[in-house]
């Protein structure tokens, strides 16, 4: 590849092994020098529109269909909304409870799923390995014992999600002020009998992940890391909590910028901001404004945020964490993973703690009581801070929804991290490698995109990259398609 | 009237009294004959074709063709199946039918009959017709996107409740089920008590507020198949 002209453009389409479909350009001048680097979202679903007209006790069922690896993020942050307009947002303790252990289920697999299946095979064989050997199949293969884990440990999160919901995927736990069913004995002991295991799995994905962190440091701390300020939920003591709590903002430093702020008014304190190259908005806290206002979301700015976590386990892993930074935020992007395993140490710890709960098995099931008209529901997905935001009018019809969708928030971290990643790596090579490019998909894999959720779009994401001169002319191109 | 009627379905040799259809016989002698726009206890209507048999190697409608001696019925043969296949598939396509959504699925007739017979997706193409929803009522709402046009509301309206508050107006694509009021179906006299609300096979018209609540694996077919209430016991009365 010899470029003839001043500027040119590497173009990453798709990007491979994370949820949706998206695309990355890189701007290079004559001597091949990184000038900007850009993640594009280029799908557009239209959800917040399609939905109007529809009857409210709809919303949990039809949102979920957003996403197909965490459809109970959408159809819980649907539900607590729609709560608020039956009046039932103080549920009964069986209700509270078993949506928490369809969560605490949904965020366990998730995140298994992203990092054994989707990051592993760059941590364990490194970024520029060969790709035939670098996805999951690689690992089953070297790893047979991860693989297995892996396969088993997804499945053990998808049961909860089954025993609470009906179905593993898009069923239909959550109604208005409640929920349809609890947990029978034979559910719950079909649960218990795995549980030990996957407890002892969890804390060894902890240990991989923060293995790899500790090991690397050196290199991830220059690895698309950046300062930022980081947003999630935690209860009114300060623990993180995934399901319910008041948003809480810190900067880099660790400073609160806000804290439990009345989540139905949280447009007073975060906006979005539109581009014209990317069908991804860019929510900012208000307070600081759009140029400086953007923040981060998910496992890495939760561990962040909170003060403690409420299990034993996890805490002791967050302790560990803290300590890498003495205490400080975190803004590594690669810590993503460690923070990330701590979640899911922390939901075994939380799905042990509920079956172990007699409420789960309770006949209450539902409250209602004064209707409204309007409702936010706000819970920690897998992948951050998600928002739902619906009007109905007198006839239970849906007139208004807005969702800020986890991915959203790191819209801008992502490019921050896909530009750094390019400057440091790709600048000045005479040529773009798929090793190099990996480089850049590594940076975006971290954040966990849901890029299908992002812009309420659907697709897979492979990745190409295209190498542009300034007239628009393709010098070079390199696709990938979806890796599995 | 003492006086029986001797057919066979498939072969099988049935009675059934004079007068009555060949899918109220045959139900009773617990073959199962799949249909949509017939509800028992309500008059035949003979629309939704998907009770076809062959009588004596003609097409009729079960629902609508009196049974008489010495008739010959096929109801389960290959040739039949793939007819009312191609039907319920042109139900789904000319309508706007999500399951995945729909807070029917699992208690729904045509998806039910669907799975019966082995339709995961539909063969023709998607006519995404442009329908409404009327949803004024606070009770009740009609989802028109739905609707497929059986009339067992407009008749148990009539027949049942004595009321008329539905009725068919346009014709060929432009049919769809009207409310007998001014504008909307909150200005009607209906009731959420209706049996007219109870007679909707699909998501058409349902009671507001209470989608969902049968939890999945609760529902009347998450793991039998329709019919199979008929086909399990042979005593099942029909009107």
């Amino acid at each position: 590849m010899v470029a003839t002209t001043d500027t040119k453009k590497i173009v990453i389409e798709p990007v491979t092994r994370v949820e949706g479909h998206g695309k990355v350009t890189i701007l290079l001048d004559e001597n091949n020098e990184v000038q900007q680097a850009r993640l594009h979202i280029v799908e557009f679903r239209g959800f917040e529109r399609f939905i109007q007209g529809r009857p409210y006790w709809e919303l949990p069922v039809i949102v979920q269909r957003l996403c197909g690896i965490c459809p109970v993020s959408h159809h819980l942050c649907a539900a607590k909304a729609v709560d608020r307009l039956v009046g039932g947002e103080n549920l009964t303790p069986t209700a509270e409870k078993m949506r928490r252990l369809m969560h605490y289920g949904q965020t366990f697999q998730s995140h298994v799923l992203h990092f054994f299946h989707l990051c592993s095979p760059d941590l364990l064989f490194g970024f520029d390995a060969d790709p035939a050997i670098r996805n999951v199949f690689g690992i089953a293969a070297k790893f047979p014992e991860l693989g297995k884990q892996a396969i088993f440990m997804r499945k053990f999160g998808q049961e909860c999600i089954r025993v609470t919901a009906g179905k593993k995927i898009h069923g239909t736990g959550a109604i208005p002020g409640g929920i349809n069913k609890n947990l029978t004995i034979e559910e719950r002991d079909f649960l218990l009998k795995d549980m030990d295991q996957m407890m002892e799995w969890s804390r060894g994905a902890v240990k991989i992940a923060k293995d790899y962190t500790v090991e690397n440091l050196e290199m991830a701390a220059g690895f698309g890391s950046f300062d930022s300020s980081h947003v999630g939920l935690v209860r009114e003591d300060g623990a993180l909590d995934l399901y319910n709590g008041g948003l809480r903002a810190i900067d880099k430093d660790g400073n609160t910028i806000f804290d439990h702020m009345d989540n139905q008014k949280y447009l007073d304190f975060i906006a979005e901001e539109v581009k014209p190259w990317s069908y991804m908005k860019f929510p900012f806290i208000k307070s600081i404004g759009p140029e400086d206002g953007w923040y981060r979301v998910g496992p890495l700015a939760r561990i962040n945020a909170c003060d403690f976590i409420d299990t034993p386990e996890a805490e002791a892993a967050r302790q560990e964490f803290a300590a890498v930074t003495n205490g400080k935020p975190n803004n590594i992007t690669l810590a993503y993973h460690w923070a990330r395993m701590i979640e899911v140490l922390h939901s075994a710890e939380k799905i042990q703690e509920l079956l172990h709960d007699d409420d789960l098995q309770g006949e209450d099931l539902v409250v209602k009581g004064e209707p409204r008209r309007e409702a936010v529901g706000i819970l920690e997905a897998p992948r951050g801070t998600l928002f739902h935001h619906y009007k109905i009018d007198e006839n239970d019809q849906v007139t208004m929804c807005n969702l800020i969708v986890s991915t959203t928030s790191n819209n801008m971290p992502m490019n921050m991290a896909v530009t750094g990643v390019a400057k440091k790596y790709l600048s000045g090579k005479k040529e773009i490698t798929e090793g190099l490019l990996n480089h850049i998909e590594v940076a975006i894999r971290a954040y966990d995109p849901c890029l299908s959720c992002a812009t309420h779009a659907m697709g897979q994401m492979p990745l190409k990259v295209k190498l542009v001169d300034c007239e628009g002319n393709v010098i070079d191109s390199r696709t990938k398609g979806a890796s599995w | 009237m003492s006086q029986t009627v001797t057919l066979t379905i498939d072969g099988a040799k049935i009675e059934g009294q004079p007068g009555q259809m060949i899918l109220g016989a045959a139900q009773e002698a617990g073959i199962y004959i799949p249909r949509l726009c017939h509800k028992d206890g309500l008059t035949p209507h003979g629309s939704c074709r998907v009770c076809t048999v062959m009588v004596n190697g003609r097409p009729m409608s079960a629902c609508t063709t009196p049974i008489t001696e010495g008739m010959v019925v096929e109801n389960d043969t290959e040739q039949i199946s793939s007819l009312r296949r191609d039907l319920i598939d042109m139900l789904f396509v000319e309508g706007n039918h999500f399951c995945m959504f729909c807070e029917r699925s699992g208690n729904c007739e045509l998806q039910a009959l669907a799975y019966r017979f082995g339709i995961t997706a539909p063969k023709y193409p998607y006519m995404f017709p442009d329908r409404d929803v009327d949803a004024t009522h606070p009770d009740i709402m009609i989802d028109r996107h739905r609707c497929i046009l059986c009339g067992r509301c407009v008749r148990s309206s009539q027949e049942v409740d004595g009321k008329n508050v539905f009725q068919f107006v346009g014709r060929g694509e432009e049919k769809r089920v009207a409310v007998n009021a001014e504008a909307a179906l909150a200005d009607t006299n209906v009731d959420v008590t209706d049996a007219a609300i109870e007679a909707c096979p699909v998501g058409a018209i349902i009671k507001k507020r209470v989608g969902y609540v049968v939890p999945i694996g609760k529902r009347l077919y998450d793991h039998k198949p329709i019919g199979s209430e008929i086909e399990a016991d042979g005593a099942v009365t029909a009107k």
